[in-house]
């Protein structure tokens, strides 16, 4: 293979400031005597990018006393008028998307061509597509009279910072609702960016506000009394103890969840194609999606194929500088996320799976992991059951169709599953039959706001995007 | 519910009245409880449903499950319609088991205005979304699975939570307190072409037995719309969490149930699945 010469996206476009206050009600405030102070890393390099405050109890009150003292005007505000600010802000978006999408690549670790070419694209697409919503909920199914809920208290993971954060407050805000925003610790940088749009889109002080911290922050959050909604995006554990925490409560609460997504791939599929959804499948994000395709599922007679194509494949991707525009795979998120991958990797070879990785030079700084896949895997191994949000795909087999709809939906988690073959009807009973919230037929891993995302079983409940996204922020 | 007695006609020309027992309904068959315990209810021994009773009334729901589930709209419509008839049939009955006969004939267009929603649901409630890529793109609703259900005490109660959850392809384990009503609908139900299994009505306290079904791994929901006590429903829904079951909550009002019942009680239920496949030649 010839070899790629750097192709740096420069970073002198993002301004990151040495320090970050929380965003209350219109403006940067540092954290009260309470909160404290943590650094947030480029994970690429394990240079400190900025110091964020952490919201402690006092600065979670003064959020969601600013939330609720807005949530009036904002909620009596004709839709149309609240339509504009969002649509506002999604302009705002799209003029500043590449700066952010080098911060979200700076502060994430993910490849500039995703978060360019994916992320943000969909972020400002998210804003415009609940920005047209806002003045016409009254035809979305949900009554006659869809009100708004209150104050919204929203959690969203490091992986997609941006998106997720998108994927909350735009629908939240266009029916009325106003927002408490926490970001993840080790991926704060992009929200503190959106305050900023929020600023420059002249929207109402206290409509968004983001408060910085870790999980401590999201707990005083989550369990604040004058919350009336819980939103939440994460591990499958955590969402366990909100639900926990909000029981007797009045406050609604969606959950979107972990996942160990089944993709399943029959013998007739187009190999070349289905093994590119495979790559994109547990490849894309370094893995670190709670739809990925983790669990391959190839049909006896095409395993060799498919396995061939498979790292014939593997063996071209590049793993490296998340800047770089010709990277595919940038770097884990954190320390703790990469020993977590290592962890059940290393189990994953001690319970007898045969591990596979192509022959990559890993940079020395940072956090970084080997696109891996195991073979052999049977429904009993550890790394079959339990998500590794990383780039390690498991591959077993099955004979005929209802022992791939079996093994796909032996799971608890039900977020997402693909399916591979030329066969419409095949394709249509499968679909039928799996246990999943978003089932990708001959792709994977497509997201739009028009289309509901959202699990069954332990994935959580709720649906974000589309008609149904709205329904989490309307009584 | 007031105490009736509920002699047959025939009891009145000087012979004995054949009483009825009040049994379980679990699987399309009407067990005794397993523990072999009774409560009285005005005069009548009714069966008692303890721990095991409920465990296993949800493995007669998840067994009858997927077919219940794979049936077709068309299908399931007619059988709820099958069953409004079957309770106008038994209008009397119900009467005579202190039912008002207003809440009986609510109940009946109750039955007949969720049948008509079994094969429009998917209409209104799900479709097809224009992303912006060439993909076919169809969000469809689909059962959520086995429903626990704690019914409130009225018989129109009873109705306004079972046919939601039922309609869509659900399947539930329901526990009553107001048993005589409810045991009639159960005999109601096995003759109105209800799969066994799709419903499991289990009579008894259902304090004692709504903590197994919360904490039931194969419970994929749980309605609380009978449960008056708050401190019990926030225990429930505690429970509830550890498998993250969907929970629909105890209203804050007393509800109305001849008010329209909106879609909400069947949409609580449903999850959405959203299916994507490229265009292209």
């Amino acid at each position: 293979m010839f070899e790629y010469a750097p192709a740096p996206e420069s970073r002198s476009i993002v301004d990151i400031a040495p320090s970050y206050g929380l965003f209350i009600d219109g403006s940067f405030v540092p954290a009260s005597s309470s909160g404290g102070v943590f650094k947030t890393v480029n994970p690429a390099s394990e240079e400190v990018l900025a110091e964020i405050a952490s919201a402690g109890a006092d600065d979670v009150d003064l959020a969601v006393a600013a939330a609720r003292r807005a949530f009036g005007p904002w909620s009596a505000l004709p839709g149309a008028e609240r339509a504009k600010y969002l649509f506002r802000i999604a302009r705002i978006i799209q003029e500043r998307s590449r700066e952010l999408a080098v911060l979200e690549s700076l502060d994430n670790g993910k490849p500039i061509r995703e978060s360019r070419d994916v992320d943000l694209p969909l972020v400002a697409a998210h804003f415009f597509y609940y920005a047209g919503w806002a003045d016409k909920l009254a035809y979305a199914g949900f009554g006659p009279d869809p009100r708004p809920l209150g104050v919204a208290a929203q959690v969203i993971p490091w992986n997609f910072p941006m998106l997720m954060l998108a994927w909350k407050i735009a629908p939240a805000l266009a029916a009325g609702n106003t927002v408490v925003l926490k970001p993840a610790e080790t991926t704060p940088l992009s929200a503190l960016f959106f305050a900023d749009i929020c600023r420059q889109a002249d929207l109402p002080p206290g409509v968004v506000n983001i408060i910085t911290g870790a999980g401590e922050t999201g707990r005083a959050l989550v369990e604040h009394p004058d919350v009336n909604k819980v939103a939440f995006t994460g591990s499958t554990e955590v969402g366990r103890q909100i639900a926990r925490s909000i029981a007797g409560t009045r406050k609604r609460l969606t959950l979107e969840l972990g996942g160990k997504a089944a993709n399943i791939v029959f013998d007739d599929a187009p190999i070349d194609q289905a093994v590119e959804g495979i790559v994109n499948g547990i490849f894309f994000n370094q893995g670190h999606v709670c739809c990925a395709g983790s669990r391959l599922l190839v049909q006896e007679s095409a395993y060799d194929e498919v396995l061939t194509a498979l790292k014939r494949r593997m063996s071209t991707l590049r793993v490296g500088d998340p800047l770089d525009k010709n990277t595919d795979i940038g770097a884990i998120n954190s320390a703790e996320q990469l020993s977590r991958i290592r962890e059940l990797s290393e189990i994953g070879a001690a319970e007898g799976a045969e591990r596979w990785s192509p022959q990559c030079d890993l940079p020395s700084q940072g956090f970084w992991f080997a696109p891996t896949i195991f073979t052999g895997v049977t429904q009993a191994h550890r790394i079959a059951r339990e998500e590794i949000f990383g780039p390690v795909l498991s591959v077993l087999t099955f004979r005929t169709p209802d022992e791939a709809i079996e093994k796909a939906n032996n799971t608890p988690y039900g977020l997402s599953a693909g399916v591979w073959t030329e066969k419409g009807s095949l394709i249509l009973a499968m679909a039928d039959k799996l246990r999943a919230g978003v089932v990708w037929a001959n792709t994977f891993n497509k997201f739009d706001p028009t289309s509901p995302f959202g699990g069954y079983k332990e994935s959580g409940y709720g649906r974000e995007g589309g008609r149904h996204g709205l329904e989490a922020y309307l009584a | 519910m007031p105490a009736a007695p509920a002699e047959a006609p025939a009891a009145r020309a000087g012979r004995l009245a054949v009483r009825k027992t009040y049994k379980l309904y679990i699987g399309g068959a009407f067990p005794r409880s397993e523990s072999g315990r009774t409560y009285l209810v005005d005069g009548d021994n009714v069966a008692l449903a303890s721990r095991k009773d409920a465990r296993d009334a949800v493995i007669a729901a998840r067994k009858a499950q997927a077919k219940w589930g794979g049936a077709t709209a068309y299908n399931r419509g007619q059988v709820l319609y099958r069953i409004a008839e079957m309770v106008e049939a038994r209008r009397d009955e119900f009467i005579a088991r202190g039912v008002p006969a207003a809440e009986v004939d609510a109940a009946v267009d109750r039955w007949v205005w969720y049948a008509g929603w079994s094969d429009k649901i998917a209409q209104v409630h799900g479709g097809a979304n224009p992303v912006a890529g060439p993909f076919f793109n169809i969000s469809a609703p689909e059962p959520t699975g086995v429903v626990g259900v704690v019914s409130p005490a009225s018989f129109l109660g009873l109705v306004s939570v079972i046919a939601p959850a039922i309609v869509t392809g659900n399947t539930v384990v329901v526990l009553v307190s107001a048993p005589q009503a409810a045991v009639t609908l159960a005999e109601v139900l096995a003759t109105s072409d209800l799969p066994g299994g799709v419903v499991n009505i289990l009579t008894g306290r259902p304090a004692e037995t709504a903590p197994w079904l919360a904490s039931h791994d194969d419970v994929n929901a749980l309605d609380l719309t009978g449960v008056a006590d708050p401190e019990l429903a926030g225990d429930l829904e505690r429970a509830a969490a550890g498998s993250l079951k969907r929970v629909v909550r105890p209203p804050v009002d007393t509800p109305d149930f001849t008010a329209d019942p909106g879609l909400h009680p069947m949409t609580a239920l449903l999850e959405t699945k959203t299916v994507w496949h490229p265009k292209g030649f």
